[in-house]
């Protein structure tokens, strides 16, 4: 549609395409066999998904003792993995919602399958906590139901109470507005579709038909939506971050730790996003879809973010000195170089100095550096959350009771398992839903499409029937054959 | 014969290859003072709502009061557990201690705000798993933009006015379908 476009907008869609090529290049990784990359990778997740239900197993049967946790360090690659899966699920939402909000037109592009991570990542944040238990089984004690113990309520004052709720919302609604977003796209690939695998398309697209009314309601849905997502997301890892701050461990008690937090995840999310999408762009042919621009765009907000980060890292440091609190000091110059100063190295490496060569604009635009950089920075997020909740254990305020913690092999293969379940089910996705939110890029396609904007532009302008007409002609149109035709 | 057509809607409807060309179609008709039924679209097409005289939705009120139960209950329902039914001190706090449920009440609002919106949407759309609404051709869902006249007890002559304002509005084809009322 017309709407005026800055002359500084580069396209966001290459290739000329029309309405229908859209449908075909998108729909098409759930029309074909799965390729042989595909069905390689595919195995090797099951196989680390396996490896997780083995070692959850075991730390159930055996019990929590399988793991190297100690009286000092009661937190270890358990919780770590957890605010790092959760802040890995926050990009989906952050692009989806916040960037619908701001109106930024290349979320078109990633947000679907940036949502769809969204949601994996935190069904892998949600394993530890439920793992950490011990007792599988008695996890639906966490919710306030009536019950036969009094009833005896939950702690409504706990941050780990606030958790269950801010987690629990936050996947429910991600899946609500991820699923409300997908149902017109389910519609395009039942529309395609034959037999019975029509039945199924016919019954997850809740029978969409694309009506001008549901349109309109689909629109203000997913704005309100999106205004309620954008609070959440920033409620969901303040609230994790609460799990520390609210707590009396120097190096935990900060009030920097909410925007901290919340900078990290979005910093991390984005990282995961580039990892994922630079390989389905790729896998799935979808590079007319997944441009440079997104590229990008999504290397800005890592160099904001990661900065961001930076200079939490750096005000912890001086706020320590600063306060003339010696226990406090001593936590940070521990944190620094005690004995998990390589842990903190590693943070500082990956998490603060190495983004900033996303000031190169050459650099931005490399496929090579931004995926070499999106696996750095996934590194470095972890090393944040290890050193954060590790290191600060490990001295307690008794000098009795310092310790050094090493993870078992049960804690290392858990972890890996969730990868394993992380990628399974972002394998699946990608091969039964469409990874490109198609109704979202035809509604963009005349302001970011490559015939209309640009230096390739056809004629002057972004508004050119004319030459969309052209372009309809020669594509693959081919009305007669469909069934409805008429009499 | 009245009977028998009351359960089944005679639908003639064009389409159009563009959106510029469907919304200038529809211009077309409010001017001729046609009675469009239903325009279909592969995505949201900004500008036909008003043409189609289509009311703001009002999804947001909906989304207002299931946030405003979400809100009252979490906080009330927290309310009750801490001074009424089992109150115990936590930290010294006060057994009401406002700022802690701060938190969990607006997950609350949230969650019964997403939840009730999409779950009116749903309903009020009449989508959800098994729903079969009105489909009139498989190409709606990707790249044409429909218009539906309802011309079930149309003269012949009406159907061919019909027929001629799709062909000098641009349509790409036209096609009647009998539907389910």
């Amino acid at each position: 549609m017309s709407g005026h476009v800055a002359p500084v907008r580069k396209p966001l869609i290459t290739g000329r395409k029309t309405y229908h090529q859209i449908t075909e290049d998108i729909c098409r990784p759930t029309e074909t066999a799965p390729s042989l990359s595909w069905v390689i990778t595919f195995i090797l997740s099951v196989m680390c998904l396996g490896m997780f239900a083995f070692s959850v197993a075991w730390t159930v049967w055996v019990g929590i003792g399988s793991w190297n946790l100690n009286r000092t360090i009661n937190w270890g690659w358990d919780i770590t993995n957890f605010v790092w899966w959760v802040g890995i699920g926050h990009a989906g939402t952050l692009i989806s919602a916040i960037l619908l909000l701001f109106r930024q037109k290349w979320r078109t592009g990633v947000n679907r399958a940036a949502e769809a991570m969204t949601i994996f990542a935190v069904i892998c944040a949600g394993q530890f906590p439920l793992i950490h238990m011990g007792r599988l089984w008695l996890a639906i004690f966490i919710f306030p139901y009536p019950n036969t113990r009094g009833p005896l309520w939950v702690n409504f004052n706990s941050p780990l109470l606030w958790d269950v709720f801010a987690i629990s919302t936050y996947f429910t609604v991600s899946l609500l507005f991820w699923y409300a977003g997908l149902v017109p796209d389910l519609a395009t690939v039942r529309d395609r579709a034959k037999g019975l695998r029509k039945k199924i398309y016919s019954i997850v697209s809740f029978g969409w038909n694309g009506s001008a009314k549901h349109w309109q309601r689909w629109e203000s849905l997913s704005l309100i939506l999106a205004g309620l997502a954008t609070p959440l997301v920033l409620s969901v890892h303040t609230i994790v971050s609460f799990d520390f701050a609210t707590s009396v461990i120097p190096g935990w008690h900060t009030t920097i730790f909410p925007p901290y937090f919340v900078a990290g995840a979005i910093f991390s999310g984005f990282a995961m996003v580039l990892t994922l999408m630079l390989i389905a762009r790729k896998v799935l042919k979808l590079e007319d879809y997944i441009t440079l621009e997104h590229v990008e765009s999504m290397n800005k907000v890592i160099l904001l973010t990661g900065s961001i980060v930076g200079v939490a890292y750096l005000t912890e440091l001086f706020i320590a000195w600063y306060s003339g609190y010696i226990y406090e000091q001593f936590a940070f110059l521990n944190r620094v170089l005690g004995p998990y100063y390589w842990s903190y190295i590693g943070m500082m490496l990956c998490n603060v100095l190495s983004p900033q060569i996303f000031w190169s604009k050459k650099i931005r635009r490399s496929l090579f550096w931004t995926f070499f950089m999106s696996i750095f920075i996934n590194i470095g997020m972890w090393f944040e959350r290890f050193v954060i909740i590790a290191t600060t254990l490990a001295r307690d305020y008794l000098p009795s009771s310092w310790s050094y913690y090493v993870p078992s092999w049960v804690e290392i293969c858990i972890f890996i398992g969730t990868l394993g379940l992380f990628f399974t089910l972002f394998l699946i996705f990608t091969r039964v839903a469409p990874v490109v939110a198609i109704a979202e890029i035809k509604s963009i396609l005349k302001t970011a499409g490559d015939q209309y904007i640009g230096d390739e532009a056809v004629g002057h302008g972004h508004h050119v029937p004319a030459a969309a007409n052209d372009l309809a002609a020669g594509s693959t149109v081919d009305i007669d054959n469909n069934e409805n035709e008429i009499k | 014969m009245a009977e028998v057509m009351s359960t089944e809607r005679n639908i003639l409807f064009g389409l159009y290859d563009d959106e510029v060309k469907l919304l200038d179609a529809v211009k077309a008709a409010n001017a001729a003072h046609l009675n469009i039924d239903e325009v279909y679209t592969p995505f949201p097409v900004h500008g036909l709502d008003p043409l189609l005289g289509l009311e703001e939705s009002r999804l947001h009120i909906a989304g207002f009061i299931f946030g405003t139960i979400g809100c009252l209950f979490g906080f009330g329902f927290m309310t009750w557990v801490f001074t009424r039914d089992w109150p115990i001190i936590f930290g010294g706090k006060p057994y009401w201690s406002v700022p802690a449920f701060i938190p969990i009440t607006f997950e609350l609002t949230v969650l019964f705000a997403a939840v009730g919106m999409v779950l009116v949407f749903y309903i009020i759309c009449g989508l959800g798993p098994g729903a079969e609404p009105r489909r009139l051709h498989d190409r709606i869902t990707d790249d044409k933009f429909c218009i539906a006249f309802d011309a079930t007890d149309l003269a012949s002559g009406a159907v061919d006015d019909l027929k001629g304002y799709f062909s000098k509005t641009g349509a790409e084809s036209v096609h009647s379908k009998m539907v389910p009322a």
